[in-house]
């Protein structure tokens, strides 16, 4: 038990840092998640990883596999695409996921075209599936520092951005606080994002943000606990996924997101609210 | 008694199409004003102007000593996600806003209020339920306790008792009584003429310009509610400019 479940991480330094890495990931993108499901964003995670890309290939293009080049191309990269949609959506009759969906395809267009410019497939392949078992010094403290943001942030906000989403006409009219709170909150999708691919990678990065989320979804009926549950989850998928990974030699970040789904499969099938086990076996109705 | 809204020349609309036009008036503080006229009159149009939601195309409302915070705005279709995991009593707790704002705690005495207000619509035991699982009545009620916090010396209800049952309505109504003998100024549209004739001291009758405006028993005349009706005509996408505002001009 203890090999099968503690060994890899007590003898080897890099499946220790993996651990810490994807806990701190799992704690900052399964709130996220949360909030972008319940406004029905969900597929808003995916396009913004794509958008990043070619940022942080334009940072690789620059100066290699710079930590601080790649973080900052794919967050002014995220940036400007969320920008350019909401105010293409906002000016003109295009809604905001169809202007999304056009700058996020002309990101990732412009972003694979730099990465191949330059870069070997080897090189490719690390920004889409990033290296969870090197994570270095510098890496870990990015992912725990935008983990923490994440939460520091999301505090603040959680008021007006609740409000927001369940009654956008009650908050306008209390308070100008909604847009700025929507802003951020859009900020931090993306600053999520882009911690999650140096793990993960862009195209799984969005796996651990939404699929904890959508978990959650069967377990909760308060958004509170929804919010835990979904952190939790994140780092149960995390913690799982590197054994697997160990264990099966497949890669981690896949193996992560694996057991995620598997996580997921078996919420949809069990879960208390709105499981399909219990919608096809209610059990007898109640007296009142 | 002094003004709290006053309308001058107001002309309200979408895309340079008027939709309340040539309004003038004053609503004055501690009113009870229903507003009535059919469909397309202008009514939801005129509520948006008044909570600022949307800009006069010409003329304008005048506040008087009513800050933007002090109106509170029912909307006809609240644009309410109902699937959205939140309780009974946060949804109330909502309209503490105020007092509370970003950060600020609710404390003992904002708990008592929300537990007072959720009484005062009858929703007592439905606290920790979900919103999603409210009907249609029940949610109303839920609003109005979210208005009571609010605590607005303006309150605007867009047609509040549509869709909800005699019982409920005149629960809400009585809520709506209260805040009347509060000197609070409430404007309410309504669609029930025999009842706003019963028990709302002044109407104003709409039809895209103002009909009649006065004691209810002298607005709500048979010819007045036909000529209401004659004067809401289609929107007219052709229409030439405003012939008021050409000689104005």
């Amino acid at each position: 038990m203890y090999d099968l479940l503690i060994a890899p991480f007590s003898e080897f330094e890099f499946m220790r840092r993996a651990l810490v890495g994807t806990m701190a990931l799992a704690v900052g993108a399964g709130p996220i998640g949360v909030f972008l499901m319940l406004r029905r964003m969900s597929l808003v995670g995916d396009a913004m990883a794509h958008a990043i890309l070619p940022g942080a290939a334009i940072g690789f293009l620059v100066s290699g596999l710079s930590l601080f080049a790649m973080t900052a191309g794919g967050l002014i990269a995220g940036c400007v695409v969320a920008f350019l949609a909401g105010l293409v959506a906002r000016v003109t009759e295009l809604k905001e996921d169809a202007s999304l969906a056009t700058f996020y395809l002309l990101s990732l267009a412009l972003g694979v075209t730099i990465v191949s410019l330059k870069g070997t497939n080897i090189d490719l392949l690390h920004v889409l599936f990033g290296s969870v078992l090197a994570l270095d010094d510098q890496t870990l403290i990015l992912i725990a520092g935008n983990a923490t943001i994440t939460l520091a942030v999301l505090a603040l906000i959680y008021r007006p951005l609740v409000i927001e989403c369940v009654d956008p006409g009650f908050m306008r009219s209390v308070s100008a606080a909604g847009a700025p709170a929507h802003l951020a909150f859009l900020t931090l999708v993306v600053i999520n994002l882009v911690s999650g691919f140096h793990a993960l990678g862009t195209l799984l990065a969005v796996g651990i943000m939404m699929l904890p989320a959508a978990i959650a979804r069967f377990w909760a009926r308060d958004i509170t606990v929804m919010i835990l549950i979904a952190a939790v989850a994140g780092m149960v998928s995390g913690y799982a996924g590197l054994l697997l990974s160990y264990h099966s030699g497949v890669p981690s970040g896949p193996a992560i997101i694996l057991v995620a789904g598997m996580l997921y499969i078996a919420s949809l099938l069990f879960g208390h609210v709105g499981g399909l086990v219990r919608q096809l076996f209610p059990g007898k109705h109640l007296e009142a | 008694m002094a003004a709290a809204l006053q309308f001058r020349n107001l002309t309200l609309g979408y895309d340079r199409h008027p939709a309340v036009h040539h309004l003038d008036g004053m609503i004055e503080s501690g009113t009870l004003l229903a507003v009535v006229g059919p469909n397309g009159a202008g009514k939801s149009t005129l509520f948006k102007g008044i909570v600022g939601l949307l800009p006069p195309l010409a003329g304008g409302i005048e506040r008087h000593g009513v800050a933007a915070h002090d109106v509170a705005y029912l909307p006809q279709a609240a644009e309410i996600d109902r699937s959205f995991p939140i309780s009974v009593y946060d949804m109330v707790a909502m309209g503490l806003w105020r007092r509370a704002g970003l950060f600020g705690g609710i404390g003992a005495q904002g708990r008592h209020d929300i537990e007072h207000a959720i009484a005062s619509v009858g929703l007592t035991g439905f606290e920790g339920r979900a919103i999603a699982t409210l009907s249609g009545g029940q949610m109303q009620r839920m609003l109005f306790a979210r208005l009571l916090l609010q605590d607005a010396r303006v309150i605007v209800l867009d047609e509040p008792f549509t869709a909800v049952d005699a019982k409920t309505s005149a629960d809400l109504f009585d809520i709506v009584k209260r805040w009347h003998g509060e000197q609070r100024t409430v404007i309410t549209a309504l669609h029930d003429i025999d009842f706003v004739r019963a028990n709302i001291p002044e109407t104003l009758l709409l039809a895209r310009e103002p009909v009649a405006w006065g004691r209810s028993a002298e607005v709500l005349t048979a010819e007045n509610l036909l000529l209401a009706r004659r004067m809401c005509e289609a929107f007219d996408d052709k229409a030439a400019l405003c012939a008021d505002d050409v000689v104005a001009a």
